[in-house]
């Protein structure tokens, strides 16, 4: 009987992109109705981690609330973070994603957690290790990896490259550590100037986390207090430099010194998410910034031309993934809940494995861009110029 | 009246002349006008033409601008328009870029560009460079601006002119104003503009006072970027110029004009996009080219004009190598003469003038 539902409820889920977010509670809701009289939890209440507090009263709840909608996003999301960046690996070992790659395996809780504890109307941005953003601010897998392999389909059109990816009310993807935390403050600030109840979320790492300009962000925002949620996420090494080696003080939701502050664990979406949302209401509600210290831990090196083992042991690497891996939490609560069944999420699993298929071999066969593109773009908005090129007779032709 | 007007007009040191500054009155037909009221008047048009645009800095508010550039904004706009920084360049300019990238079109003031340099990472890589990377996704509508170059007496870690760092980075457009005229129309021009632009001012010209036609007056005034200005026509050589260093072609064109030698005097107005056409055509005329600049020789703005000329059809047009009058290539000293001898001076111009010409 369940498998004929299971084949019902695909050919009802039909095919489309998946985008993360919308039509993924779509489907959910499909196999559902599906299923109506099947006997799936609907929703269940879990126990969260408690936050350390600095300078604030009173924490995020201790307790969740998840529905199965929800459960399936976030798995879905998560998983389709992971095999991208995944794929992301291999592609760049085949030579095919060149330069820097910075992969967010292990950190998929941060992202999906961020994104479900506010709106796509808010604005976002991170540093280099971007790809997992990128998809949940709205970005497709395709152009993604089309991004990274250079192709003139990818969301920058193969301008930018890994640490430069953009979409609505994400700021990217920048590539000079702690640069994006007074940018996201001067987006708060807009945000705050145009009065439209929207706030901006400021990501940054451990490594950055010592950044002067960061400092004098958190002076600013507290100043003139605008709607920003500070967010270091600690994955426990800035390059291959653990944090007691890089900071006197590793209590980085501290650092905000006058700015309140949580300490999450970011491998526990449902954490993130809590966190969040007592964040974004603190901001929403006209108090100023707040600093959230997400917990974390990532799989693979600094970046693909770090195998990630000389500062630390695979022993440890092996202990997280297997004791604090983000899906696999969030998979063994929803299972061990009646949420989700075993067949359901394997058929997830198959689903997502093939959208990243698909986008990855169209990342590997769009062509690059043309050469026409090379001087496009230098300017907003502004008549045709001329570009000099490599020599004083070559003149190229560069439009907004 | 007519007589102190033209003395007034080259003068270093200005004579205050009457000015009234309320921002309501309409200005009479001709008036006199300083570059620091223009630049005032210019940013004044511009906050209330448009929302989105707001003035940030350290003592651009409460103190009406510590050249007092911005007088009397602050009381009209208030706190959500005008900002006061504290003393942060890295920090302020990202947030200043942040805000642009948002939808806003901020004036992110420094208060001299030497300060700038604590903050250039988030000029060349978070404004500059953004809408290319982006692929024309993410524009940054910003405008840089503070006073530029030597001053008076600050000796150098104040005096440095950043025209030629600015200059080499594409994304980029970088003005330099000389008169009155220009700092008005080009401010115009850099606030509209959707592109992050670098406004290079002169804390020694803020004072003097030029004659602005009535049209220069009017608030839809734009002086478009990336097109140079013939300020005196001649036949004989050809005057590169940008900002302060202008009035000095100028008035070593006047001297040099009663011993039967026309100089054209080109006043570049934008340091990126270069006008080239603009040069080339002058020196096919003349034949002859000097640029005149008060930064450093290496690697500066003359350096490009004459490697661009090199390159161009105007080569084959001059009778003399092209060369460039340029601050000495040191440290800015403070002792009075010793300042004064590492700037181009009036003689310094009409020296090479006339090494150039053979005479």
């Amino acid at each position: 009987m369940r498998k004929m539902l299971t084949i019902i409820s695909n050919v009802l889920r039909g095919s489309a992109s998946r985008n993360g977010a919308e039509l993924v509670s779509e489907g959910a809701r499909v196999v559902v109705s599906a299923r109506t009289y099947a006997d799936f939890t609907p929703q269940a209440s879990f126990d969260i981690k408690k936050c350390d507090l600095h300078k604030l009263e009173e924490g995020p709840p201790q307790q969740a609330v998840l529905t199965r909608e929800e459960g399936l996003q976030y798995y879905r999301t998560m998983q389709t973070m992971r095999r991208m960046e995944l794929k992301a690996d291999q592609l760049y070992k085949q030579k095919i994603i060149r330069g820097f790659c910075h992969l967010y395996d292990g950190q998929e809780a941060c992202a999906v957690g961020i994104e479900s504890g506010i709106n796509l109307s808010d604005h976002l941005i991170t540093a280099y290790r971007a790809h997992g953003y990128t998809l949940t601010r709205g970005g497709t897998v395709r152009e993604i990896m089309a991004e990274l392999t250079g192709r003139r389909g990818g969301i920058a059109k193969g301008k930018g490259g890994s640490m430069h990816m953009y979409t609505k009310h994400f700021y990217g993807g920048n590539g000079i550590v702690g640069a994006q935390v007074p940018l996201g403050a001067g987006v708060a600030l807009a945000c705050k100037y145009q009065g439209k109840n929207e706030l901006c979320v400021s990501l940054y790492g451990d490594g950055a986390a010592n950044q002067g300009q960061i400092f004098e962000t958190y002076n600013m925002a507290s100043l003139w207090k605008l709607p920003c949620i500070f967010i270091c996420e600690n994955n426990k090494y800035g390059m291959g430099t653990s944090v007691e080696r890089a900071s006197a003080s590793t209590d980085y939701y501290k650092r905000g010194d006058f700015i309140p502050g949580l300490r999450v664990d970011g491998m526990d979406v449902l954490c993130v998410r809590e966190a969040t949302k007592f964040a974004a209401e603190h901001c929403r509600s006209g108090k100023g910034p707040i600093l959230m210290e997400l917990q974390t831990y990532r799989y693979h090196g600094h970046s693909m031309s770090d195998p990630g083992v000389s500062y630390r042991t695979r022993e440890e690497i092996q202990e997280v993934r297997s004791k604090s891996d983000p899906i696999s939490l969030l998979k063994d609560r929803m299972l061990s809940n009646n949420m989700a069944s075993v067949e359901e999420l394997k058929e997830i699993d198959i689903e997502v494995r093939k959208e990243i298929e698909d986008a990855a071999q169209f990342a590997t066969t769009d062509p690059e861009p043309p050469l026409e593109d090379l001087c496009n773009h230098i300017f907003y908005n502004d008549p045709p110029l001329e570009v000099r090129g490599t020599n004083p007779w070559s003149k190229l032709k560069s439009v907004s | 009246m007519a007589s102190l007007r033209c003395f007034l007009r080259s003068g270093r040191n200005a004579v205050s002349v009457v000015l009234r500054r309320e921002f309501h009155r309409t200005p009479p037909a001709a008036a006199q006008i300083t570059v620091r009221d223009a630049l005032n008047q210019a940013m004044d048009e511009e906050l209330e033409r448009d929302e989105r645009v707001f003035l940030l800095g350290e003592e651009v508010a409460q103190y009406d601008g510590a050249y007092k550039v911005s007088r009397g904004l602050w009381k009209k706009y208030g706190d959500k328009r005008i900002i006061d920084t504290p003393i942060t360049e890295m920090g302020f300019a990202g947030i200043a870029v942040g805000a642009a990238m948002a939808g806003l079109r901020p004036i992110c003031e420094f208060m001299t560009f030497n300060f700038s340099m604590q903050a250039i990472d988030q000029v060349i890589n978070s404004a500059a460079k953004t809408n290319y990377m982006s692929a024309g996704l993410q524009s940054v509508p910003i405008v840089f601006r503070g006073p530029n170059g030597a001053s008076a007496g600050v000796a150098a870690q104040h005096s440095q002119c950043f025209a030629a760092w600015y200059g080499h980075c594409p994304g980029l457009k970088v003005v330099s104003p000389w008169n009155a005229e220009d700092a008005r129309g080009l401010l115009k021009s850099a606030i509209r503009d959707d592109n992050p632009v670098v406004f290079l001012e002169n804390e020694l010209m803020y004072g003097v006072p030029f004659e602005m036609s009535e049209e220069v007056q009017s608030k839809d005034f734009l002086v478009p970027i990336g097109k140079a200005k013939i300020e005196r026509q001649g036949n004989h050589v050809t005057l590169v110029s940008h900002s302060r260093m202008v009035g000095l072609c100028l008035d070593a064109a006047a001297v040099l004009a009663k011993e039967g030698i026309e100089c054209e005097v080109i006043n570049m107005r934008t340091i990126r996009p270069l006008d080239t056409e603009a040069i080339e055509t002058s020196v096919m005329k003349t034949n002859h080219l000097i640029t005149v600049e008060g930064g450093w020789p290496q690697f500066g703005v003359g350096a490009e004009i004459l490697a661009r000329l090199m390159e161009g059809p105007a080569f084959n047009y001059l009778d003399a190598p092209a060369v460039r009058v340029t601050g000495v290539d040191i440290p800015m000293p403070y002792a009075k003469i010793l300042e004064d001898n590492s700037m181009p001076q009036i003689k310094d111009i009409i020296f090479s003038i006339k090494k150039t010409l053979n005479v």
